[in-house]
Formats: C-alpha cells, sequence, structure tokens
C-alpha cells in the first residue's frame, strides 16, 4: 500500500513539475506569429503549387501580410476573387491583373516535322534535351516526353497523341508556370489570356536561318519580317531568325496571321473570318455591273 | 596480384573484335568537316576565311580563351564556308567546311619516320610547342594539354601517369598504337616529364593486352625513370582518380583536381601527339580510331584525318550493317549515339561502334528493387540510387551534398542495374543543373 502511495505521489509529482515547466516554456519561447497570416492562409486555394512565386500557400500568406502592400502578389489559382478576400483581411487594395494562360510555341506535329531517328532513351524531355537536338531535323522543337504534362497539378495539359505535342485546357490552367519551368526548350510560354480568350502569337521558337528551318519543319518561323513590317502597333520583333509579338503591345488585329507565309502565326479563339476571296470576286463582278447604271441613274434623281 | 582501383568497377564483355589489326591510313574526304569545339573549353576561333587556300597544318582556328585549344587543318585545299553541322553533341555546332584539293602539307613538318629521341628545349618551350600544336588529351575528354602541364602554383607535379588502360569494351586504338609506335611514345613521355619537371612516369596498361606490355617493357628499359605497370581488367580503370589510385595508391579527394596528387596523367595517344608535335613539328590533325561491331564485315583500325565524315571510315570497313541498330560515337559505356553518319570525326573521336539491333535494345524501365547493385558498382563511392531519384524530383541541393560533382559518368551503375534504370541520364541531368547552381553561386561572390 505505502509502496504504490510513495509510487503515485512521486509520479504525479514529476508530472506537476514537467507541466509547470512545459507551461514556462510555452509562455517564454513562445513566437508571436501575426494572426493575419492564418486568416489569410485560410482563404487561399491550398494547392501549394507555387505559381505565385512563394513556398506554398503558408509561403505566400506570410508575404502577403508582411510585404505591406499586395503589389506583385497574385494567385494564379484562386484568381481575382481570392486576391479581393485577401485584400479585405489586410485592409488592402488588391492588385488588378490580367489573367494569364499557358501557351505552347510549337507546331512541329507528326505531320509538319519529319522524325529522321528514333529515340528509345528514358521517357523525360530534360534527359533528351541533355543528350541530343532530338528526333527530328528542328533542335529547338518540343521533344514530346511529357515533362510538362508531369509537371502541372492541374490537369490542365495533355499529349495529343495524333500530333505529338501537348495542349493546354484553358478552363482548368491556372498560370502557374509549372510547365513553362518544366520545358528543357523553353517552347511553353505563359502569356494574358486576351480579351474574349482571343490571343495572337507565334507558334514556333526556332532560331535557325530560314532555309534550315523550313527544311526541318512545314510550319516553322523563317525569320522573314514580313508580319515585322505589316503590324501596325510595332508589336512584333524579329531576333536571331525568329518573331516574337510582345503580349502587351499586340491589339488582336491579325494583319500578321493573314502575312505569315508559313502560317507560323495562330489566333486562338477568333471568330472564322469572312472569307476574302469571294468578296473580291463579288466586288470585281458587281463593280463592273453598277457602274454603268449608276452613271444614267443619277441624272434621273437629279432631275 | 595486379594493381587495380580501391572500390567499385564492372567488367562488361571485351568485345576487342579489332584487336592486332594494323593502322590504316584512312582515304582523305573529299569534303573535311573540322568543328570548331574539339575540346573542353572555349571553341576555337576561325582565322580562315571563304576562300582561303590552306595546307594540311595550316593553323585555322585560334584558342578562344585560357581554357581552349588552337586546330589545324587536316587537308589542302580551299576554305568553302563556315557553317554549323549537328556533331557528336546531337546539337549543330559552328565547323569549318573545307573543299579538299590535292594532300600538300606544310613545309615545317617533318615527315620522315626516323626517330628523334634528343629534346633539348626548356620545359616551358615545350609547353608552348605543344599549345601551338592544338594537342588536347585524347582519352575522349579532350582537355587542352597545354593547360593541364601547367598545375596552379599551389600544386607541385612528382609523377607523370600515361594511361594506356583502353577499358572501353571494343576500343582497340591504343593499343594498335602501342604495338606500332612504341619508340616514339616512350619519347613523347619523356617529354611530357621534362614539361612538367619529373622524374618519374608510370604506364598503365590493363592486363588483356600482354604483347603490348611486354613490348612497353621491352622499349621502357632504354628510358630513364619509365616504370610500365600491368593493371587487371576493370572498368573504369582508364578513369583519371582511378588509374592514379591504382598505380600511385593516392585518392583524390572530394571536389579537387587530379593534380592535388602530384600526378599528371595524360593518355598514350597524347604523348604520341606530343612526340610528333615537339620533334617533328607536326600538329594535331588526324588520329587513330577504332571502327567495330559485331555484325560489321571488317572491324579495322584506321589513322584518320580529324573532319572525315563518319560514313566514310564506316564504309571502308564494309558499309553499314542491315541490323544496325545503333551508331555510337565512343565506347559502349560512355559513347554516345549519332543522329547520322554525317557527323565529322573529331580530335576526341576514338571510336565508332556500329551495335546491332539486339545489342541496342535497351529493357524495360523497372522500379528500383534496392539492390544496391549500383552502390557496390560505383568507382567514386557514390550512390547511384539516390542520386537518381534526387535527379527525378528535382532535389539538387540535396544532391551537391550527396557529391553529384564527384560523378565521373563512367556508367558502371546504368550497365549494373538489374531494373534496366537510367540511372546515369538522371545523374548527368542533376550534375549540370548542380555544376550551373554552383556556377551561379559563384558568379555572385
Amino acid at each position: 500500500m505505502n509502496v504504490i502511495l510513495i509510487a503515485v505521489i512521486s509520479l504525479g509529482a514529476i508530472a506537476l513539475v514537467s507541466a509547470a515547466i512545459l507551461y514556462v516554456a510555452s509562455k517564454k519561447f513562445a513566437v508571436y506569429e501575426d494572426p493575419r497570416i492564418a486568416q489569410v492562409g485560410a482563404v487561399l486555394p491550398q494547392a501549394n503549387c507555387g505559381g505565385c512565386g512563394y513556398p506554398g500557400c503558408s509561403g505566400f500568406a506570410d508575404a502577403c501580410v508582411k510585404a505591406g502592400s499586395l503589389e506583385g502578389k497574385f494567385c494564379p489559382v484562386g484568381g481575382q476573387p481570392v486576391m479581393t478576400k485577401v485584400a479585405e483581411i489586410l485592409g488592402l487594395d488588391a492588385a488588378a491583373t490580367e489573367p494569364m494562360v499557358a501557351v505552347v510555341r510549337c507546331n512541329g506535329t507528326c505531320a509538319n516535322r519529319p522524325r529522321t531517328n528514333s529515340y528509345d532513351g528514358a521517357k523525360s524531355c530534360a534527359i533528351a534535351a541533355s543528350l541530343y537536338g532530338g528526333e527530328t531535323g528542328c533542335s529547338f522543337g518540343c521533344l514530346g516526353c511529357g515533362d510538362c504534362v508531369s509537371a502541372c497539378q492541374f490537369d490542365a495539359i495533355h499529349m495529343n497523341p495524333e500530333t505529338g505535342l501537348p495542349e493546354v485546357d484553358e478552363a482548368k490552367c491556372t498560370a502557374c508556370g509549372a510547365c513553362a519551368k518544366a520545358c528543357p526548350k523553353n517552347i511553353i510560354e505563359i502569356r494574358p489570356q486576351g480579351k474574349k480568350s482571343r490571343r495572337v502569337y507565334v507558334q514556333c521558337v526556332n532560331k535557325d536561318k530560314g532555309g534550315v528551318a523550313r527544311k526541318a519543319c512545314a510550319a516553322a518561323c523563317i525569320g522573314c519580317g514580313k508580319c515585322v513590317k505589316v503590324c501596325p502597333f510595332e508589336a512584333i520583333t524579329l531576333e536571331n531568325n525568329l518573331a516574337y509579338i510582345d503580349p502587351n503591345k499586340c491589339k488582336s488585329c491579325r494583319k500578321c496571321e493573314e502575312a505569315c507565309p508559313q502560317n507560323a502565326i495562330v489566333a486562338l479563339n477568333f471568330p472564322p473570318r469572312k472569307p476574302k476571296v469571294e468578296e473580291t470576286e463579288a466586288a470585281t463582278i458587281v463593280g463592273a455591273q453598277t457602274a454603268t447604271p449608276a452613271k444614267t441613274e443619277a441624272p434621273e434623281v437629279k432631275a | 596480384m595486379l594493381k587495380t582501383f580501391s572500390i567499385g568497377g564492372v567488367h562488361p564483355h571485351e568485345n576487342k573484335l579489332s584487336a592486332h589489326q594494323p593502322i590504316i591510313k584512312a582515304e582523305i574526304p573529299f569534303k573535311a568537316v573540322i568543328l570548331l569545339g574539339q575540346h573542353i573549353g572555349a571553341p576555337a576561333k576561325p582565322i580562315v576565311a571563304k576562300g582561303d587556300v590552306v595546307k594540311v597544318g595550316t593553323k585555322i582556328a585560334e584558342p578562344g580563351g585560357f581554357v581552349s585549344a588552337a586546330i589545324h587543318s587536316s587537308v589542302s585545299g580551299k576554305v568553302a564556308k563556315i557553317d554549323t553541322i549537328i556533331d557528336a553533341s546531337g546539337y549543330p555546332k559552328p565547323a569549318i567546311f573545307i573543299d579538299v584539293e590535292g594532300d600538300e602539307w606544310e613545309e615545317s613538318i617533318d615527315r620522315t619516320e626516323t626517330l628523334v629521341k634528343e629534346c633539348n628545349l626548356t620545359s616551358e618551350e615545350i609547353v608552348k610547342k605543344i599549345a601551338e600544336a592544338g594537342i588536347v588529351g585524347l582519352g575522349g575528354a579532350c582537355f587542352p594539354t597545354q593547360v593541364k602541364l601547367c598545375p596552379p602554383p599551389a600544386f607541385k607535379a612528382e609523377c607523370v601517369i600515361i594511361n594506356a588502360v583502353e577499358c572501353e569494351p571494343y576500343l582497340t586504338a591504343d593499343h594498335q598504337l602501342m604495338l606500332e609506335h612504341a619508340e616514339e611514345i616512350m619519347v613523347g613521355v619523356s617529354i611530357l616529364m621534362k614539361a612538367v619537371k619529373v622524374n618519374k612516369a608510370f604506364i598503365g596498361i590493363e592486363n588483356n593486352k600482354p604483347d603490348a606490355i611486354q613490348l612497353m617493357t621491352k622499349v621502357a628499359s632504354g628510358y630513364a625513370g619509365i616504370e610500365i605497370v600491368p593493371l587487371k581488367v576493370q572498368y573504369p580503370q582508364g578513369g583519371e582518380k582511378q588509374l592514379i589510385d591504382a598505380i600511385i595508391g593516392r585518392q583524390v579527394a572530394s571536389g579537387a583536381l587530379p593534380i592535388s596528387t602530384g600526378a599528371v596523367v595524360q593518355n598514350v595517344g597524347t604523348a604520341f601527339a606530343v612526340y610528333q608535335a615537339v620533334q617533328k613539328n607536326k600538329p594535331l590533325f588526324e588520329r587513330v580510331i577504332t571502327v567495330t561491331g559485331k555484325s560489321l564485315a571488317k572491324p579495322s583500325n584506321f589513322l584518320a584525318r580529324i573532319g572525315t565524315p563518319m560514313k566514310q571510315l564506316i564504309d571502308a570497313c564494309g558499309g553499314l550493317p542491315e541490323d544496325t541498330g545503333k551508331i555510337i560515337g565512343g565506347g559502349p559505356m560512355m559513347g554516345k549515339a549519332l543522329v547520322n553518319t554525317d557527323v565529322p570525326t573529331a580530335k576526341g573521336s576514338s571510336g565508332i561502334l556500329i551495335m546491332n539491333n539486339k545489342e541496342a535494345k535497351r529493357g524495360e524501365i523497372q522500379p528500383c528493387i534496392r539492390c544496391a547493385k549500383c552502390v557496390g558498382a560505383c568507382p567514386m563511392g557514390l550512390e547511384p540510387y539516390l542520386l537518381s531519384a534526387l535527379s527525378e524530383h528535382a532535389e539538387f541541393e540535396r544532391m551537391e551534398k550527396e557529391r553529384i560533382m564527384d560523378c565521373i559518368e563512367c556508367g558502371s551503375c546504368q550497365f549494373t542495374c538489374p531494373a534496366n534504370r537510367p540511372l546515369l541520364d538522371y545523374c548527368r541531368l542533376g550534375k549540370g543543373k548542380v555544376g550551373a547552381m554552383i556556377r551561379a553561386r559563384q558568379a555572385k561572390k
């Protein structure tokens, strides 16, 4: 009986002493965290994708609170609704940003870009790029092993087995940039989605001279510069035999798309153009017919 | 007990099909394509232009930096253009294209066969002559020799080690060179000893070349301070760090240069090129290449001019066999598959291996079975299964901690893996990324 009592009392005393030490430690060594960080963290999507440029959602919450302004901070997954909520919590102004989307700048499909050899190494674009210039004559183009697909956390990019190229699902893409980072050829670019999702861009990153590029791929940019000349907004620059459309200057007039002899410029999500050829033919016929009647009609009206 | 390196290694089938095939002088090509990047370091800068007439041995490009090398024409003719061509790296690289006319050599080159044993130049003069001749390491890495022969002031050379191991299966270029030019090689070795001011040299030869060991031992007896060391047949016996360990028993510390052990290592082909440059005023523009393969009609050893399209050498062996699976530039362990046969030979081209379909077939990649065979095989004491997994998950900081920069990319891990995992490919990828990370960090300082 005594032994049990002594055991109970001594263990109880140890427990109390430990509890006291822990209590003192928790108060003395407590780290003050701004409660707003947890509040901001709660409204974020918890995808921890890194698309904001910070380490995970908690990192982003931390940065928002500590920076004192939301300038340059945007959660691509949550988008404007989430940023508005964050702004409310912190009493700041939400910066208005344009929605962005990933764009695949290669049209070297199996049909356009013939294979000259076959790769049987590890199925990774990064490894293939480290070994050689790829299965075709274009050493800049898509290698087709799908590193971008593996990198995407939102199921927004998939390889099309017929074309051998990745395709972006606009609805799911959050423009987090993971695919662009994963691509060893820098083919994927994060560009503004555009009004009504309409955007114009050069679907090629080949920097070889025109003749070499053309030989390797039927849809390559040959660096002829016709697009540069025809653009009314000076939005296109030509460097290293490759044209690039600045999304901030482009007004989506599509003149460059018409001018490109290689069909390397793509205008996405636009309504179909009115067929130009029929128009001009009709105009010449109508013009020929109405020209003479107009002359005779006018004097009648005057009179 | 034969000397060998202390850890790891594998023993692939030797397949020395072209052994004892006498060196044939390859035909001069109609068009020579001389790459500007035939060495480690900055590519050379061309000093000729379209239309210039060149002779064999004319300097056509000068070093592009401190770690760089000069390039000399291997043919006589007219420069057609300076353009790009896909080389052994698989990417288009700049090269000088020459339309060949005749075979006229620079008058300064001594074309006689007589052995010139005496060398009365100072070590500085020797190094200068080696630099002017565009000599680079012919073991495959192509490190500019004049840079290696001038160790940083903190290090002192104690001996020269000649790498005559040729541990890659199939390749027999160095073996044949020793059988046919043992005396010249020996003079080259003594010149190298003089250049780094040492009086001791070791020549390491794998034990599967007994005739070469015998001949070289006999010839070495006529030269001061040169010892022939037979080595166990194990891959990668010819790795620089492994060779230093095997011959003088010293380990190169992680991250350190081999010269920190006091050894200056040179390939036996480089020693021969040094003899020709210093004693015969002949710059480096041709080398011995093994063209081999199980289905090839006549596996051979050629003395080929740099800039020769590989197609020409393959045709000289009977042409590309029907069942060709891959064409490898180099040996089967560290060589690289070529995209076409127009790739021109360069200073580092030691062999062309035609693999038939059966040999080239890669097994299906399966999950790691944690057998640790790769750990046992790694000659640098690394953990390839771990490094490869880290590389797949892009954990580059951890890779640096796990000593990925010590990897010599020998391929022993991938060779031995029973699950056919692409260990070397991922390790090499990670090594590249970590190297870039380290350079960026040093640039910031």
